[in-house]
């Protein structure tokens, strides 16, 4: 059997726990020993379990260390990494466990797993100083409508039908603070500095700040909060750009 | 300072090591232990940019750095990632660590990355392939590399070759030095039948760069033999002990890393495990040195 069959059939029933095992391993006995396999077949899931665990601290806080574990076997039973990075396992995670059934008792699981996702996309994003507030005053009124902001590379945005956001931080540490009132939360991730910030925004600046980050223009950005009845263009866009959320002006034709 | 104005060290000093954990960065900076220099693992510090990379600059500043990749997958049948290779060669770059090592052990295949340091058999043809991807990696990188030993739970019935040949016939084929992990040469001499003095009476250790430490756990297979786990997540164990002072004694003080990657201790009792390593040093230092008896 060639190097390749060989190792094939290894990856095989090693990520086959039904499955007999391989051809040709032994041990110094001269047999095959269950065991002794089962500890690599073993190491494997608990330790992608482990960094899933890492990533997701809360969501594990939050359906206990036995249910956590049983959701993120069957995670990693289907996807293993895309690469040795492992601090990008489970990006898709949140998606998973929205469509877990165990899970569909609690529908904001999802939401504190997405904000767990883009805090570590946020921690190992790419240095960049933050747009300046008064950066804004230096765009001409005739441009401002068709001009864009550039996302500071470690922004990411969760909008939640849920407190996803309260949720979240009163559950970081003890004692645990259920949220004030609940309610929808859109939350801005994003590490201006050394520090991942997590800013549950107003609810009036959601719509805006998610279309700014999608690449939308002001006017555009503006005009998709327009049935928005608290909605405040200059509180909203100073707001943003004072939390950290964008990196650069792409200036605009004038109009 | 900008990596290319750091001093770079040559190479690691002949003391103990610590590998650099999240939790103990601002304790180090801040109370800057006399340790004889820091390991990372290099897939650790692949992203674009955060606080990981500032960290460890400030630390690079201090210490001599030893760079561990666990990830490239030496040991696979497939070829190498050439984008992982870019990966590495970037943080070489940047950070110019003293070593760079990597495992006798492959971790990718078809499904993705697996997570764990797997094993393959002793064959003409696996000794080809890894001393054709050691080769690349060093081409790649631009310096040699370490190999380390693996701890093994199964053999192989096609191996034909012992492990201490296959790894000395890398080294000399590729140019490439050795990590002799001493806690990797316990748990596989258990779990195989084999005396682990013998194993290093055996090795090469002229070829060794860096040597490894670390606690296994223990469990027992179906047949109710010992079967030492590589676990990382306890000291040093005594058996261990020995088994290093007894490789010093043979190959002289190398440079020693206490690895503790599971249930991390608070810095304290890390930095313990240091003093326990570098005791030993010291006395083998203090042994060379004496005037021997006529």
């Amino acid at each position: 059997m060639g190097f390749t069959t060989s190792q094939h059939a290894f990856a095989a029933a090693l990520l086959d726990p039904g499955s007999v095992l391989p051809e040709g391993v032994t041990s110094a006995r001269g047999a095959a020993d269950p065991l002794r396999f089962a500890v690599y077949r073993n190491n494997v899931f608990v330790s992608l379990v482990r960094a899933l665990a890492q990533r997701f601290p809360v969501t594990e806080r939050l359906v206990g260390e036995e249910f956590f574990r049983g959701m993120a076997r069957t995670y990693a039973a289907d996807r293993k990494p895309a690469s040795p990075l492992m601090f990008e396992y489970g990006g898709d995670f949140p998606d998973f466990v929205a469509s877990f059934p165990p899970a569909a008792g609690l529908p904001y699981l999802a939401d504190v797993a997405r904000i767990e996702a883009v805090w570590t996309d946020a921690y190992h994003a790419a240095d960049a100083p933050p747009l300046g507030v008064t950066a804004l005053a230096a765009i001409p009124p005739d441009r401002l409508a068709a001009s864009r902001l550039v996302p500071h590379p470690s922004a990411g945005l969760v909008r939640s039908a849920h407190p996803a956001g309260s949720i979240w931080a009163g559950h970081r540490d003890d004692p645990v603070m259920p949220p004030a009132s609940w309610v929808p939360e859109t939350v801005l991730v994003v590490r201006p500095e050394m520090n991942v910030n997590v800013h549950a925004l107003p609810a009036a600046d959601a719509a805006f700040a998610a279309a700014l980050l999608a690449g939308a223009s002001l006017g555009e950005a503006s005009g998709a909060s327009s049935d928005v009845s608290d909605f405040d263009f200059g509180a909203a866009l100073v707001g943003l750009v004072t939390l950290g959320a964008f990196r650069a002006i792409a200036m605009g034709e004038p109009q | 300072m900008k990596a290319s104005e750091r001093p770079v060290a040559a190479r690691l000093p002949a003391r103990a090591g610590l590998g650099l954990k999240t939790e103990h960065y601002e304790e180090i900076l801040s109370t800057r232990p006399d340790v004889g220099f820091f390991e990372v693992h290099a897939e650790n510090y692949m992203g674009a940019g955060g606080p990981p990379h500032r960290w460890l600059e400030a630390i690079c500043e201090r210490y001599p750095l030893s760079l561990h990749g666990v990830g490239l997958s030496i040991g696979a049948a497939r070829p190498l990632d050439q984008a992982h290779l870019a990966r590495l060669r970037r943080l070489v770059d940047r950070y110019r660590p003293a070593s760079f090592s990597e495992h006798l052990a492959w971790s990718t295949h078809d499904e993705g990355f697996l997570n764990d340091l797997l094993p393959l058999p002793y064959t003409p043809e696996t000794l080809d392939r890894v001393v054709e991807h050691v080769d690349q990696t060093q081409q790649a990188l631009g310096r040699r590399m370490l190999l380390e030993n693996p701890s093994t739970y199964v053999l192989f019935a096609e191996s034909t070759i012992d492990e201490i040949d296959f790894l000395d016939t890398v080294a000399e084929r590729a140019g490439c030095g050795l990590l002799l992990d001493v806690n990797n040469v316990m748990v596989s001499a258990v779990n195989h039948r084999l005396d682990p003095f013998a194993y290093i009476d055996r090795f090469p250790l002229q070829r060794v760069g860096e040597i490894h430490l670390a606690g296994y756990d223990e469990t027992v297979d179906a047949a109710g033999d010992r079967l030492l786990i590589d676990a990382h997540g306890s000291p040093v164990r005594t058996d261990v002990m020995a088994l290093y002072r007894h490789t010093l004694v043979r190959g002289g003080p190398l440079p020693t890393l206490i690895e503790w990657d599971n249930d991390v201790p608070d810095f304290a009792n890390l930095f313990a495990e240091a003093h326990r390593a570098d005791a030993i040093l010291a006395v083998e230092i203090a042994r060379r040195s004496a005037p021997r008896a006529a």
